[in-house]
């Protein structure tokens, strides 16, 4: 079962600089980790610790965001197109109070601090 | 479109260290900046791929709709970025606004820039009467100033 999937510039460093990769799974979670076996440590730079998905990055099935279709649970067939692009979201807000606004907790986030008004 | 030329290099082998910019879109920016102030505004320019040349600016809804948060919606998003593949475009600016604080990037900011091939332009909207805009690279949580070279491609027309 062959699924298309497009990698972001971000991303392509794990990927031997390859826009574009194929992989297999039966769900979201599956095809992942059938990623991450050929490309070692993009698993982590998709899931987050708690096994949730990443806000840095908006995962969609052909035409539609995967949090619509599951998230994870997501379910492929052969032929699917995944694409993955980084989320682009910013803004003055603190990052712990941006990381509670987006519904993720901010310890799994880098540089986690509180900084009300950092600008 | 923009028909401007890259400004003349002045740095050593770094092609980024100066983001080139056609008047008109700048404009176009700090209107957009001001028409949703205080909420945070943002948006892209795409360019040709590897051109460096923001010509083609998309004024993105903030799904936000927050005076101190930004974030594309993730369907738009999509919708353009696959616009941007069609034409051989890439995001060459991406722009947003803060309405309270100035033009440098917050910890937020950094954090989720995820187009390390981007220029990361902020527009702050705090002076009712003057607007401070500012570019940069972010790239491995790394922030790097650089000059915005405005150019009016008008004078070609």
């Amino acid at each position: 079962m062959a699924i298309e999937v497009r990698v972001p510039t971000i991303l392509r460093s794990y990927t031997g600089g390859a826009k574009t990769v194929e992989g297999a799974g039966e769900t979201l979670s599956a095809l992942i980790d059938d990623l991450d076996a050929k490309h070692n440590g993009l698993k982590g730079r998709l899931i987050t610790p708690e096994g949730g998905l990443h806000r840095f990055v908006n995962i969609y099935v052909n035409d539609e965001d995967v949090r619509f279709l599951g998230a994870l649970d997501a379910k492929l067939s052969d032929g699917d197109s995944i694409t993955i692009l980084p989320a682009v979201a910013g803004g003055a807000l603190g990052f712990a109070a941006a990381a509670a606004l987006l519904g993720s907790s901010p310890a799994n986030r880098p540089a986690a601090a509180l900084v009300p008004t950092e600008g | 479109m923009s028909v401007a030329t890259p400004g003349s290099p002045n740095s050593h082998g770094n092609v980024n260290s100066v983001l080139t910019i056609d008047s008109a879109i700048v404009d176009a920016i700090v209107a957009h900046a001001r028409r949703d102030h205080p909420d945070e505004a943002c948006g892209v320019v795409a360019g040709p791929i590897g051109s460096d040349l923001p010509t083609r600016l998309i004024p993105m809804d903030n799904a936000a709709r927050s005076m101190t948060f930004y974030e594309f919606d993730s369907m738009e998003q999509l919708r353009v970025w696959r616009e941007m593949d069609d034409n051989d475009e890439e995001p060459v600016v991406i722009y947003h606004s803060h309405t309270a604080t100035e033009a440098y990037p917050s910890r937020t900011d950094i954090s989720f820039a995820g187009e390390p091939g981007a220029h990361y332009v902020l527009v702050s909207t705090r002076e009712s009467d003057s607007e401070e805009i500012r570019s940069f690279r972010i790239v491995d949580g790394v922030v790097t100033e650089e000059e915005i070279n405005i150019v009016d491609a008008t004078v070609d027309a």
